[in-house]
């Protein structure tokens, strides 16, 4: 009795046709995402040619150049996680732990709505409602509590200004971090929270001992996640603030550094020559600024995660 | 007997009428103040945003200092985050109703027959519409679907149902990659690619913005795929092996059939999240007056370029631009809601019961 | 139709791990076969060899021969789906596919191998299929209805016409009552020992009294500890494993004293 391995020696035609199909969608990720890279780089080239000409427009370099709008992106969504973020954890408490019960599903689908809005809606509102209304407070914090770095400077007429932006980033990133947010609270084991009620907690003792803790990763979860979409938001941006090539940690005033992604959307559809390329070159900065940003976050998650309630 | 109190005994509260007189109470208060004082702006209007926040935190100082008397410590920091988290989820509401509210009065002015069956074509100032807009958008996300769907189901099949070893590891590692590509940055790769392949006078055209979209619509095709194709229970896939099933004809016929509603609304929730996108548009397909159907040639026009450059290029007749972009906007919105209403009439409707 | 299944040293593999070793048996057409022994003493894998179902995990394989009417089934140049059109399966928990029919269902294992066939013979297969296995008259009303309309036991029972509907020469069935109540049982039972006048029956069981109830023949296998690979201990008729075994693990077995 020959003792004869078993092999996968027959394969069908169906089968091989169709996990190779597969396998080659697969693949093409790699190919897209090569070629994105590839083809961006390839543009951008030229710009850092020694003889480069910029046509005036960035006359101290590329590098000089592109400061301000490295530092406009991360300060304005730096400040637009500021604020989203303790606003989206009291969202997603209220809705997991202090609304009634019926409403909860509704009330996450009302904060949903916020998500589906396109951003070039939140840029006219942006500019055309908030502005306006936010101009009367900025006055105020310009004259009497203009001593604070933040608040100083000439302050802005129309209300176009960085912080302005910051409020709209944030609505726009809210509902994100609070969906992901309110899951994991959500998920709390009944059992910690009703060890934390049998002691005899308040309702927010509860929370702090319980629900908070769990949900740590999760909120460090959405707060990168937040990060990485008003990094590369544009339209808002583009519609709503008023530039100007500074460094500046002024919030009120109408010199704002604008940010790599509006900046290419309001200067591309002109340009030529160098002077595009090196924007391209602004825009490939900018994927590799948000890539970098999305490997630190997954990194962080999964060393935390080991330490998570979820095991 | 001594006067003990019993510790089952509840320690005073502050009674249910509270919390509405003190809001009541607070508002009012910071409302005749900024009145009073005559802290306006220029326009003489009443700054609302202040007589909010005044509001707010007089409410939340009278309670802190009535509560702890009343109720004690514990209550009192109890009731503060009650008022800090409700305050949270209003202000995430507040914008809402102004966006809608604002969308929806501003954009009802011009959204009539002509806005919808007319493009701006030697339109200079009044009139004009949008067709040429709606059109586009509707060719160049028609379009997108064709392009990701297939690529997003496929790749989805392949992570879940063969994937194992390093290229499926690359594969999923490079679909995150992609999820958090910027917009912009995708219009800037089609750009190129049209400019390379085509040269610089076709480089513009539909096609490239049917492709940025592509770019940002696949990885969200295959995350939704991929949660639903592992939804799908073992024991189906062993049903059908078990009855001599060949692997790809049990995806085709068993799982995919079985997964099929929750791909679906997948599917319209990536629609809708790029119909909306602007930057890779205005790069890639540009942005025209008039009228045009083919994606092969010429720059398209797209509904949400339309309400960009309606009110960034203002011509004569100011007012009408800023008019035509809300109506613009509002169309957009509407679309975006039914989207996402049909999505989820699909996932209840039609998911597989038992 | 009912074929007689030998297995001659087999060893079944799951990568490095050998999971059963060594079975040397001789499961006879027309009879109910049953597969005893404790949890994970490999009667479930065992099972699975029968129709290279193991095979669906990736890295798993035998070694040796199983033949049924002389036909070596894992023979190199044998196909896998092949020998599962002959062998058909019922499982643990009842899974009909739940976007097909009643009707749908039992014909699956034709439809979703696009075989043709006109609505005259469809409707006569599934008939006589769901006769077959005692559910024709609960559902001949409804045949369009979804497949998981049904109760525990009547899907259990779709599930049985589902395999017989393509007329295989074995079935096997793994704890096939094991998430249903005692009334759908006795009925699965029933069926069972009227399906052996046409088929080879292969029943793995946890239940020593339902083997005991309906098997012509009993293997009991045994593991001699966490991680060493199930071995057959004791293969005989059923009455004379039940009521005088030879080996002493046997009787420990049948009589509760472990497993």
């Amino acid at each position: 009795m020959a003792a004869t391995e078993s092999k996968k020696s027959v394969t069908r035609l169906g089968d091989r046709i169709f996990s190779r199909t597969a396998t080659f969608a697969g693949a093409s990720i790699l190919l897209t995402l090569a070629a994105v890279a590839f083809f961006l780089f390839l543009q951008a080239w030229p710009a850092l040619l020694p003889d480069a000409d910029f046509g005036g427009k960035a006359d101290d370099g590329p590098l000089a150049y592109v400061a301000p709008f490295v530092f406009g992106t991360l300060y304005g969504s730096v400040i637009a996680l500021a604020i989203a973020t303790p606003l989206a954890v009291g969202i997603a408490l209220y809705i997991s732990h202090y609304a009634p019960r019926r409403f909860s599903q509704a009330l996450g689908y009302v904060v949903d709505l916020l998500a589906a809005i396109p951003s070039v809606v939140y840029g006219l509102w942006g500019i055309l409602v908030l502005a306006p209304f936010l101009t009367p407070s900025y006055q105020w914090l310009n004259e009497n509590l203009g001593w604070i770095p933040f608040f100083e400077g000439q302050v802005s007429a129309t209300g176009r200004t960085m912080l302005t932006v910051a409020i709209v980033l944030s609505i726009m990133i809210l509902p994100i971090m609070a969906a992901l947010i309110r899951e994991v609270f959500l998920q709390t084991p009944k059992l910690h929270e009703e060890a934390a009620l049998a002691l005899g907690a308040t309702r927010w003792e509860m929370i702090r001992m319980a629900v908070l803790p769990f949900g740590r990763p999760g909120i460090i979860s959405a707060m990168m996640l937040g990060l990485g979409r008003a990094l590369g938001e544009t339209m808002a941006v583009a519609m709503v603030l008023s530039p100007a090539s500074v460094i500046s940690f002024a919030l009120l005033t109408s010199q704002n550094p604008n940010t790599i992604a509006a900046n290419i959307a309001l200067q591309f559809p002109e340009s030529g020559g160098d002077y595009r390329s090196m924007l391209v070159g602004t825009g490939l900065m900018l994927f590799l600024i948000t890539m970098a940003i999305n490997m630190v976050a997954r990194y962080i998650i999964s060393r935390r995660a080991e330490f998570s309630g979820a095991n | 007997m001594s006067a003990v109190t019993s510790s089952l005994q509840a320690s005073a509260s502050l009674p249910r009428w509270y919390n509405p007189a003190a809001l009541l109470g607070s508002f009012s208060l910071a409302l005749a103040s900024m009145t009073l004082s005559g802290f306006e702006d220029e326009a003489g209007n009443l700054n609302l945003a202040a007589v909010i926040v005044i509001g707010y935190l007089l409410y939340m100082a009278i309670t802190f200092v009535v509560s702890r008397a009343v109720e004690g410590r514990r209550k009192s920091v109890d009731r503060m985050v009650t008022g800090l988290v409700t305050a949270a989820f209003t202000l995430a509401v507040i914008p809402l109703l102004s966006l809608t509210y604002t969308v929806v009065s501003n954009g009802l002015a011009r959204l009539d027959a002509t806005f919808f069956s007319n493009s701006m074509r030697n339109i200079v100032g009044e009139g004009g519409g949008a067709l040429h807009a709606i059109v586009g958008t509707l060719e160049l996300t028609g379009i997108a679907t064709l392009i990701s769907v297939p690529i997003g189901i496929m790749t989805a099949i392949y992570l879940v149902e063969y994937g194992r070893g390093r290229l499926a590891k690359l594969v999923t590692f490079f679909v995150d990659v992609m999820t958090g590509i910027p917009s912009i940055v995708a219009g800037l790769f089609a750009f190129t690619l049209f400019l390379v392949v085509l040269g610089p006078a076709n480089a513009i055209n539909g096609l490239a913005g049917a492709v940025s979209l592509s770019v940002l619509m696949v990885p969200v095709v295959i995350r939704a795929t991929e949660e639903m194709l592992k939804i799908v229970p073992n024991e189906l896939r062993e049903a059908s092996y078990a009855l001599g099933v060949p692997k790809w004809l049990t995806i085709i016929k068993v799982v995919i059939p079985t997964a099929l509603a929750g791909i679906a609304t997948g599917v319209i929730i990536a629609i809708a999240r790029v119909i909306g996108e602007t930057a890779p548009l205005l790069l890639a397909a540009g942005f025209t007056a008039s009228m045009n159907y083919n994606p092969l040639s010429d720059k398209m026009m797209t509904l949400p370029v339309f309400v960009f450059t309606s009110f960034a290029n203002q011509g004569v007749d100011t007012q009408a631009y800023i008019d035509r972009s809300w109506a613009g906007a509002l169309t957009l919105m509407i679309i975006v809601m039914v989207l996402n209403l049909i999505a989820r009439i699909i996932s209840r409707v039609f998911s597989p019961r038992g | 139709m009912s074929k007689r299944i030998e297995l001659r040293n087999l060893n079944v593999y799951y990568g490095s791990f050998l999971a059963v070793e060594d079975i040397n048996m001789v499961i006879e057409p027309r009879a109910i076969t049953a597969f005893i022994g404790p949890s994970g003493c490999g009667k479930s894998t065992l099972i699975r060899t029968l129709n290279r179902m193991h095979e669906v995990i990736p890295g798993a394989y035998v070694q040796g021969e199983l033949t049924m009417d002389g036909e070596n089934i894992y023979a190199p140049e044998v196909d896998p789906v092949k020998v599962r059109r002959q062998v058909g399966m019922v499982f643990q928990r009842p899974n009909p596919f739940p976007t097909m029919s009643i009707k749908d269902n039992v014909l699956s294992g034709y439809k979703l191998n696009n075989s043709k066939m006109s609505k005259t013979e469809a409707d006569e297969i599934a008939e006589k299929a769901l006769v077959g296995a005692n559910l024709w008259n609960e559902v001949k009303d409804r045949l369009e209805r979804p497949g998981s309309s049904l109760s525990g036991g009547q899907q259990q029972r779709l599930c049985i016409a589902r395999a017989i509907a393509v007329e295989p020469d074995v079935i096997l069935m793994d704890e096939p009552t094991s998430a249903l109540d005692p009334i759908s049982t006795a009925a699965i039972e029933d069926l069972a020992v009227e399906l052996k006048d046409k088929f080879t029956v292969v029943i793995v069981t946890h239940n020593m009294q339902q083997a005991s109830r309906i098997s012509d023949q009993t293997a009991f296998f045994n593991i001699a500890g966490t991680g060493m690979p199930g071995k057959l201990i004791e293969y005989d008729k059923t009455e004379k494993i039940f009521s005088n075994p030879t080996q002493k693990q046997t009787e420990d077995y049948v009589s509760g004293r472990f497993g």
